[in-house]
């Protein structure tokens, strides 16, 4: 071999790709005859679905009515059930003259996701962590009342989209901190705890949902003195609870897990205590990591809250099957399947935000990284 | 009494599981005293040094650090801690907070300092390992070296007696080994204890007051710098210099 000096070369700018909007067309959709293909079939049936969707959705569509006779077109949808009977779908049998309280119920949730959905600079956290804890309060002091001058209002008054957000909103925000403090004990060094909280996830998850929330509603009051006086809502509740926050207990634990060792024996090296690494090094990673799964586990959260129909009670697609028995409402099969749309596109829309929020949050963890 | 050990290691044992990890280890450091251990992999050397902060229990003997006891108690093992500082091979930053945060944390948790004052300290500190213009960015933006010396600084906010360091250059890419190196010589010269366990022989030479050679879980060799890698006198230690300058 020839020993040999080459010359330094200087960077340079990368070549130009497909220039513009067509080349990028050309390269994503047309980059071969296979692809062509693909794209044209794609369209075809775009066109057919999105025609069908806009016939039926829209132009053919009965829009008001108080009967099934006012949705005479069975090639559209009949929207005017929806619309005659949309009060009862967002409050249930919840009082007329106190429908105000459930607005602020609705207004509290959506500033406590506006919480957590934007920065707010350096306050951001406490605000967030302030509202975590406050939004379930408020809601409590809002929608039961009891206190403060407020009617008192049985839970079993509850019903529709408002009896659905209440039991996910019991479900996700007591799940949460459930789950949070199995999981520590369940990765806890004292065998007495861990063994405890594995069981304890161990049931829950391993008994049919169905089967917990029957027996909390039926046995409960057997097992329990007095277990009659709680009310039969709230003993739903807590079961709800309880078997997510199973869940959500192995969700954390899947985020513990993903941190290194490194992490904690740096942290006892510099003599922070088993709360402090925990709270400042450990749990901020740990949940970091498990935010798809955490989102994943309130998403079925949030659809199971329809597990309550088992017992009796009208949540929003109770209260929508309840609406469709209704004489005046029986009719030809397009009102039938125009509330089941209904009641689809605003599960899709509840949790679709959610899946939203979970790829913004994975989206900023991996800047900050 | 400042003739006294700072840390005596009577006859301590330790297994894990059925392996038998350090055996009959004893041990007297002086203050000031600087001790590099080096050894063949699975020798014991990093269990033993992280023996000292109670990262690893040992199951029979004596570990005396500052006059205090290793025992189960709780409270002297965080007060062990506060003394000791330690840096490990792989850096362990905290990846979620700031390089500065990563410095005031301690301070702030387990000294009370106000974070202000914590600060201050921090940036002296990073001034120190040659850093300060990187305290805003997250570990994750630094080279391996530059980590390293943050996570020098963060046992050094700490103010420690003692200095554990466990194959602190094994993970940098060859052209950081030296920045990591001439921040522990100059920790070595300000009179810090220092217990270094690394093959770093140049490093040995210049700075250790003794090296100890460790095989099988136990201190085979003991002697000072120059002696011990001119002229080992074990066997073993011969064997593992040998394969060490091969490369």
């Amino acid at each position: 071999m020839e020993p040999a000096l080459r010359p330094f070369i200087e960077p340079q700018s990368p070549p130009l790709q497909s220039s513009g909007f067509i080349g990028w067309l050309r390269a994503s959709f047309f980059s071969s005859w296979f692809n062509t293909l693909v794209t044209l079939a794609l369209l075809w049936v775009i066109y057919q679905v999105g025609g069908f969707v806009i016939n039926w959705g829209i132009i053919n569509a009965n829009w008001v009515g108080d009967s099934a006779k006012s949705c005479p077109n069975i090639d559209g949808a009949c929207w005017a059930f929806i619309t005659e009977r949309w009060r009862l779908f967002v409050y249930g049998l919840y009082p007329k003259e106190l429908y105000w309280r459930v607005n602020v119920f609705y207004l509290l949730g959506a500033l406590t996701i506006i919480a957590f959905v934007f920065s707010f600079g350096p306050i951001t956290r406490k605000l967030r962590l302030t509202m975590f804890i406050g939004f379930p309060v408020a809601a409590y002091i809002f929608l039961v009342g009891g206190v403060f001058d407020l009617k008192h209002i049985s839970p079993e008054n509850f019903g529709g989209l408002l009896l659905t957000l209440v039991i996910a909103t019991v479900g996700i925000f007591g799940s949460i901190p459930l789950g949070l403090i199995l999981a520590l004990g369940r990765t806890s060094d004292l065998k007495v705890i861990s063994k405890v909280c594995t069981y304890f996830i161990e049931f829950w998850r391993g008994v049919p949902h169905i089967a917990v929330i029957v027996m909390f509603v039926a046995l409960l009051p057997i097992f329990i003195p007095d277990g009659n006086k709680i009310d039969i809502v709230v003993r739903a509740f807590i079961a709800f609870a309880a078997f997510n926050s199973a869940y959500m207990a192995e969700v954390f634990r899947g985020g513990l897990q993903s941190i290194p060792s490194g992490q904690f024996e740096a942290s006892k090296a510099i003599g922070l205590s088993y709360w402090k690494m925990m709270g400042y090094i450990i749990l901020p990673q740990a949940i970091r990591n498990s935010v798809p799964a955490l989102v994943n586990t309130c998403i079925s959260i949030f659809k199971e809250t329809t597990i309550v129909l088992l017992i009796g009670f009208s949540d929003f697609l109770g209260i929508i099957q309840l609406s469709l028995e209704d004489p005046k409402w029986l009719g030809p099969p397009h009102i039938f399947s125009s509330a089941y749309v209904f009641a689809a596109i605003i599960y899709f829309t509840f949790t679709y935000g959610m899946s939203k929020y979970s790829l913004r949050l994975e989206n900023r963890s991996n800047v900050a990284q | 009494m400042p003739d006294e050990p700072v840390i005596i290691f009577d006859k301590v044992n330790k297994w894990f599981g059925d392996f038998h990890v350090l055996r009959d280890i004893d041990l007297d450091v002086s203050r000031g005293e600087k001790i590099v251990i080096c050894g063949p992999s699975g020798s014991g050397k990093s269990t033993l040094i992280r023996c000292i902060n109670r990262l690893e229990e040992h199951q029979k003997g004596k570990i005396i650090v500052d006059g205090i006891e290793l025992t189960d108690d709780l409270k002297n093992i965080d007060s062990i801690r506060s003394e000791v500082g330690m840096v490990f091979q792989s850096f362990n930053l905290f990846p979620h907070i700031s390089v500065l945060e990563n410095l005031v944390i301690g301070q702030h948790l387990v000294r009370r300092m106000p974070k202000a004052d914590a600060e201050e300290v921090a940036m002296t500190y990073l001034e120190r390992v040659k850093i300060a213009d990187q305290a805003d960015k997250f570990p994750g933006q630094l080279s391996g070296g530059q980590q390293q010396r943050v996570a020098i600084a963060r046992s050094l906010c700490m103010k420690p007696r003692i200095m554990l360091f466990d194959e602190v250059t094994s993970a940098l890419d060859p052209e950081m080994v030296k920045e990591v190196l001439d921040v522990m010589i100059d920790l070595a010269r300000e009179g810090m204890t220092m217990l270094v366990v690394t093959h770093e022989m140049g490093f040995a030479r210049e700075v250790a007051d003794r090296v100890m050679f460790m095989d099988e879980g136990q201190i085979i060799e003991e002697n000072k710098p120059g002696p011990f890698f001119d002229a080992p006198r074990s066997d073993r230690a011969k064997l593992f210099l040998s394969q060490i300058l091969r490369q």
